[in-house]
């Protein structure tokens, strides 16, 4: 690196050196700008996942300590324990993993044909079509959660996971067609009609050549409704009673909780989410690394 | 046995632009016919139709005998190669190429003989469990048309396979897949815009322009002898030489004026017709000479572009600009004057106001 340089060679280089040691300056500089505002960005996301960590896994007297260790002093499964066997959190949990798994499924299923539609087919009304998906998210989920309460109520469905999982769907939705619709634009259609002269119908060149390439995309899309649902609170709380998910569950209990119950509650709800992407995210990078060119 | 028929065929896009206009064309079993013409002239189209991606707004479409109109691309004898290639990303090499023969459910020991034999045909033997992505352009060029020869088709069609390959390896393909078709005997049509790539592959040459088919010949006479202005402003590197000229009548005698100068045509190269007409004249059938030549016409050198194998020369003839390529050796400079002697037996004759052809009686 030339950086380092004395002040005398600098009298006696030339003024091309020097516009080039300036502009490796400069290159350094803004690389150096970049890796600070990744640094900053990274403990800002881990700092909390790794204090919510310690201390769940702190014992019980730990968590109270003030001021708080960041190296832990014993570890122990007790807050964790203690909090996995509340009333209600078991299944509060496979509640909202079955209303994370049926929203993701729904949304995928109704969002990825549309998403296909808006990308390869020219029809009457697609803009406006494109920004009417975007437009359920215009209202807030308050002013979505009361009357969807109200009409659940008159189906029967209300206080059911399943109302929550319609809910959440509907809040997938809109990310799931726009995010679809993108990924199958960048399959070229070429490949469609190549395999349709090659034999295949278009469901089958669909199956076959479409939906291989269009995978990791589909499968983000999915993630992305899996950690919404799963995150989701508001209508949660608003659409069930007794029938909580786990952050409802959690909310609604937290005021009247101990400190070990909240940090273990909030690594519960941390894990599955990072687990999730954990997997995709590997199955993600293999196919696009061997996908793209 | 399959010789195709276009009868009528018309695309209309939107509701006014007719992409392909009543495409009447006959192309024999085992005819290699070249489908050419300016971007946008509805060549593609054309294929894409045959090909069964597109649905004709009017017109029958027959592949040996049957009537293929309504029929899907998979239902269809042929196998189409990709300007792009389309190679699928996710398979590799020897699963592209067998892709539609599982397709076809044949079996798997056939499908295992019938790939390598075909990857030997273009190279890619050593290549087969690859992945596109670790091809370079020309090697997944092969694929794409590995991919549609294993098929056995009746008909091959190309569109535009060797447009995204750089200059040296177009030459060196043009070459392989003439040599390929000729040993397959399948009756192909390829799609380009690129005359050189029409006069070296083609049986036939077809020239489209704006929907319609104004031409169909064999190369040479396409290039000899345009029907309009516009073939042989198309067809030919550098273009046709389009001079505007007079054929003034006396009597029984007649004679062509270009500007002032009197070309000697004799009479039978020479149209009945009097008045003003277009001639037409290749740059490789013109003799230039750096002394006054009985007979010749006097101009003004202009340009000199040694080309290798040739010199290109632009000339004014009065206030016309003419180009002609002559020996390399030829000793010329800008500014001096040229004499020229057009081949009376290669002019061609074009009329002034609808540039067509004007064909000597004789």
């Amino acid at each position: 690196m030339s950086t380092i340089t004395t002040p005398r060679q600098d009298a006696d280089g030339d003024g091309e050196a020097i516009t080039q040691r300036r502009r490796s300056r400069q290159h350094l500089l803004s690389r150096g700008a970049l890796y600070v505002a990744a640094i900053v960005l990274a403990v800002w996301v881990l700092l909390p996942i790794y204090l919510i960590s310690v201390v769940a896994f702190s014992t019980n007297d730990a968590v109270y300590e003030y001021p708080r260790q960041l190296i832990p002093s014993g570890v122990s499964a007790e807050t964790v324990t203690f909090f996995i066997n509340a009333t209600g959190v078991q299944a509060a949990f496979w509640r909202s993993v079955l209303v994370a798994v049926t929203s993701l499924i729904l949304s995928t299923l109704i969002g990825a044909p549309a998403g296909y539609a808006i990308a390869r087919f020219a029809f009457r009304g697609r803009d406006a079509f494109r920004i009417l998906v975007l437009s359920t998210r215009a209202f807030p989920i308050v002013i979505l959660s009361i009357p969807l309460a109200v009409t659940f109520i008159n189906w029967g469905i209300y206080d059911s996971i399943f109302s929550v999982a319609l809910m959440h769907t509907a809040l997938a939705l809109p990310f799931t067609i726009l995010i679809t619709s993108s990924i199958f634009v960048s399959v070229p259609r070429d490949l469609e009609e190549a395999a349709q002269t090659l034999g295949c119908t278009p469901l089958m060149a669909f199956v076959r050549v479409v939906l291989p390439l269009a995978l990791p995309g589909l499968a983000a899309a999915a993630i992305f409704t899996f950690v919404l649902s799963w995150n989701e609170v508001f209508a949660a709380v608003i659409l069930t009673v007794r029938e909580r998910t786990l952050p409802a569950l959690v909310l609604s209990s937290l005021n009247a909780s101990p400190a070990p119950f909240r940090f273990a509650a909030g690594f519960t709800m941390l894990v599955p989410s990072l687990i999730i992407i954990f997997i995709i995210r590997r199955y993600l990078l293999g196919l696009w690394g061997r996908v793209s060119r | 046995m399959a010789d195709i028929h276009l009868d009528a065929v018309t695309k209309i896009f939107g509701k006014q632009v007719r992409a392909v206009d009543r495409v009447e064309l006959t192309i024999a079993d085992q005819e290699f016919m070249v489908l050419l013409g300016p971007s946008g002239c509805g060549k593609t189209t054309l294929m894409r139709m045959i090909a069964g991606l597109e649905y004709p707004d009017g017109g029958r479409i027959r592949i040996g005998g049957r009537d293929v109109t309504d029929l899907p691309p998979r239902k269809r004898p042929i196998a189409m190669v990709f300007q792009s290639y389309a190679v699928f990303p996710h398979l590799t090499v020897a699963d592209n190429i067998s892709f539609g023969l599982r397709m076809r459910h044949t079996p798997k020991a056939d499908i295992r003989r019938r790939v390598e034999e075909v990857a030997g045909l273009v190279q890619l033997g050593p290549y087969l469990e690859r992945f596109p992505a670790q091809l370079s352009g020309g090697q997944r060029q092969r694929v794409a048309v590995a991919r549609a020869v294993v098929m056995e088709p009746d008909v091959l069609l190309m569109d535009e396979p060797l447009s995204n390959l750089d200059a040296l390896l177009r030459l060196t393909f043009r070459a392989e897949l003439k040599r390929l078709v000729a040993e397959l005997k399948t009756t192909t049509i390829y799609v380009t815009h690129d005359q050189v790539e029409a006069l070296s592959l083609g049986d036939r040459i077809a020239v489209m322009r704006e929907g319609r088919i104004i031409q169909v010949d064999a190369p040479m006479a396409v290039y000899d002898r345009p029907v309009n202005e516009f073939v042989g402003g198309f067809i030919g590197n550098p273009p046709m030489n389009y001079l505007r000229g007079r054929i003034e009548r006396d009597g029984g005698t007649a004679r062509v004026m270009i500007g002032e100068h009197a070309l000697p045509v004799p009479p039978e190269a020479r149209p009945d017709t009097a008045g003003d007409v277009l001639v037409g004249i290749r740059a490789e059938h013109v003799t230039a000479s750096d002394r006054a030549v009985a007979g010749a016409i006097e101009a003004r050198t202009e340009v000199v572009e040694p080309l290798g194998p040739q010199l290109l020369v632009t000339a004014l003839v009065g206030d016309q600009r003419i180009k002609l390529l002559t020996h390399p050796d030829f000793a010329i400079q800008p500014d001096q004057p040229i004499w020229l002697q057009p081949d009376p037996g290669k002019l061609r004759w074009f009329d002034t106001g609808t540039r067509e052809a004007i064909v000597p009686s004789v």
